[in-house]
């Protein structure tokens, strides 16, 4: 049986005090195990956008358990995290957060910069290799299309080999094609064993998955195998 | 992350934000450069004031008649004629007077000098061979008159610089004073004016020939005695021992009842050093709101640039970097820049101190104090700008900086 590569035990996250007080997440537990390609989806607002940051280790929760590979995510201090985030988790954003005064090599080498690692820049031209990037390293982010540039941050996301790929609305800001590119490398990496966290508001998009959680008002509403 | 790649890091950061870079540089190296070169030509207005206030002679020392009392009335300064060459004489005694190193009498009046080509009307002073050393003067040319020839009531004249442009005449000239014939010995070279009067313009001619065919009176009364103590550090002393003698010789007892005022150069000279002090500190306050207005410039655009990597900030922590990795990035960068920028602004003032003078007269002496001052607070407003929203930023939770627009 493969190892819990998550496990949320009623995490409950809130926000505000006195009348002001939103809980975006309302007591979530969820498994996903090693291997696993998981969609969350959920209409804005339905607390997704908050667990997902409390699963790749950008927040804690306000209550609950988080074990993230076996390790209490929840009692961590920043450096801590901060470590947990640049050894195991690589992350893919909607806007693609790409830095845009260094080239795409650059991006891509940027979470080597802090751990020990050499032979960064062959590091980083086999990860742009991986998303079909090798002819683009030394341009700009600004040089190059919405799709090559979401393949750019994949890369980035790929180089530390991490334990999970969190991605948060990838094809978000891409036309269908570069979406289907997009969502074809992430299947890829999935196949060749990458455990991915996929969060969307699209049913197309959350149907690439093998399973799908769905949220709504913070809870999971419903969880199905596709 | 290690310090050489942090190092690596923040250069890399600085190049990517080049035009950001130069402002920045440019801010700290015109702050710099300005407070540096506005010291500069404050301190060598200062210097060059000074030094022309020491070219007066603060050595100098001014004996002038006092008031008569007649009839119960006292009369204006000057309406006694109470000086006389028995003074002088009393003066010259090493003995009584050792801070006294020159003592010249004076006689003056106004005279019409005429050489072939021109005439002027200027202020003819009758005196002996003391006088040159007395007034710190220096001759351009030709000689001063003699005891000799003050013996001898010569005929003979000394022209200012002014005065001997102006008539035209070179050493051997013959030009006549109030319709008599003298001979042009000397010229005294240029020393300006000083406020009130062209020191450049008159004739000094030997004390006997004065009395004789100028002032008139009597051979044995004279105007002022100039007197010139030994240094500028012995001029109180060089007073206190001219007051007494001259007390001594009068026979007065009561010092308040003198018949004669005696005044220094140094009292201007202390006037001047005033005037001096409010105008450095005048141009010091210029160099100060000069320094505040580049830290602000410098200020503000640490503060933009960080703000504008608010979202830079964000994904660096989430892809694992730690606050310190951040700190130490920022500090490297501000620092660079406020390294670079201070140095650039010494050169560029240095530049502007081997240019200025060359170009437009005007004097930049540049000293060690605002330099080191300059470059402190350039460079300290660029650190404390640069690094301390860089701090707060890198504090924030990752996915606060990452939204930030």
């Amino acid at each position: 049986m493969a190892a819990d590569i998550i496990r949320l035990v009623d995490v409950t996250k809130i926000y505000g005090e006195g009348d002001a007080t939103v809980r975006a997440v309302d007591g979530v537990s969820l498994r996903v195990q090693e291997g696993e390609f998981v969609a969350v989806m959920g209409p804005s607002g339905s607390g997704k956008s908050t667990l997902m940051h409390i699963l790749g280790c950008l927040d804690v929760p306000t209550s609950g358990e988080y074990l993230f590979a076996g390790e209490d995510v929840a009692s961590m201090n920043e450096r801590e995290l901060a470590s947990i985030r640049n050894r195991r988790i690589g992350f893919v954003f909607q806007q693609f957060h790409l830095l845009s005064s260094m080239s795409a090599w650059r991006n891509v080498e940027l979470p080597l910069l802090y751990r020990a690692a050499r032979d960064r820049k062959q590091m980083a031209l086999n990860a742009l290799a991986q998303v079909g990037l090798s002819g683009r390293v030394e341009h700009r982010p600004n040089q190059l299309s919405g799709g090559q540039q979401q393949r750019v941050a994949i890369a980035r996301a790929l180089i530390t080999d991490p334990t999970m790929i969190l991605a948060d609305e990838p094809t978000g800001n891409l036309d269908s094609k570069a979406s289907r590119e997009v969502l074809d490398i992430l299947t890829g990496l999935n196949k060749s064993g990458h455990t991915i966290v996929l969060i969307t508001h699209d049913p197309n998009v959350a149907s690439v998955a093998e399973r799908v959680v769905e949220m709504a008002d913070g809870r999971i509403r419903d969880q199905v195998a596709a | 992350m290690s310090l050489l790649r942090t190092f690596d890091t923040g250069m890399r950061g600085l190049l990517g934000h080049r035009l950001r870079s130069i402002l920045t540089t440019l801010g700290i190296l015109f702050g710099v450069a300005a407070v540096i070169c506005t010291v500069g030509i404050g301190t060598a207005s200062a210097n060059s004031v000074n030094s022309r206030i020491a070219a007066l002679g603060t050595n100098l020392l001014t004996v002038s008649p006092g008031s008569t009392v007649s009839f119960g009335v006292r009369g204006g300064a000057g309406s006694a004629n109470t000086l006389t060459m028995n003074d002088v004489a009393g003066l010259e005694d090493k003995q009584d007077a050792p801070d006294i190193s020159a003592v010249a009498p004076v006689v003056s009046g106004s005279a019409t000098l005429v050489s072939t080509s021109s005439n002027e009307s200027t202020t003819v002073q009758g005196t002996t061979a003391s006088w040159l050393a007395a007034n710190a003067r220096v001759l351009s040319s030709g000689i001063f008159v003699t005891s000799k020839e003050v013996q001898e009531h010569a005929q003979v004249v000394v022209l200012g610089a002014t005065s001997a442009s102006d008539l035209n005449a070179v050493i051997g000239d013959q030009v006549t004073i109030n319709g008599n014939p003298f001979q042009v010995i000397g010229i005294l070279t240029s020393s300006g004016s000083t406020g009130f009067t062209n020191n450049d313009d008159l004739a000094v001619i030997p004390i006997t020939t004065a009395q004789d065919e100028v002032t008139g009176g009597s051979p044995n009364s004279v105007q002022r005695i100039l007197l010139s103590a030994t240094s500028s550090a012995t001029i109180g002393s060089a007073y206190l021992e001219a007051d007494q003698l001259l007390l001594q010789t009068h026979h007065i007892t009561n010092s308040a009842s003198a018949d004669f005022n005696i005044t220094s150069a140094s009292t201007l000279a202390s006037t001047a050093a005033s005037v001096t002090t409010t105008l450095t500190i005048l141009l010091a306050s210029v160099a100060a709101i000069s320094l505040l207005v580049g830290g602000i410039g410098v200020m503000n655009i640490m503060l933009v640039s960080v703000t504008e990597r608010t979202q830079e900030i964000g994904l660096r922590k989430a892809l694992g970097a730690t606050p310190r990795d951040l700190l130490r990035q920022f500090l490297i960068e501000a620092a660079t820049l406020s390294f670079v920028g201070g140095v650039l602004g010494v050169g560029a003032a240095l530049l502007a101190g081997v240019l200025v003078p060359r170009l437009a007269n005007i004097a930049v002496t540049i000293t060690a104090t605002p330099v080191i001052i300059a470059v402190a607070v350039a460079a300290g407003v660029g650190l404390i700008f640069g690094v301390y929203p860089a701090a707060r930023a890198a504090r924030l939770a990752p996915i606060a900086a990452l939204r930030a627009e």
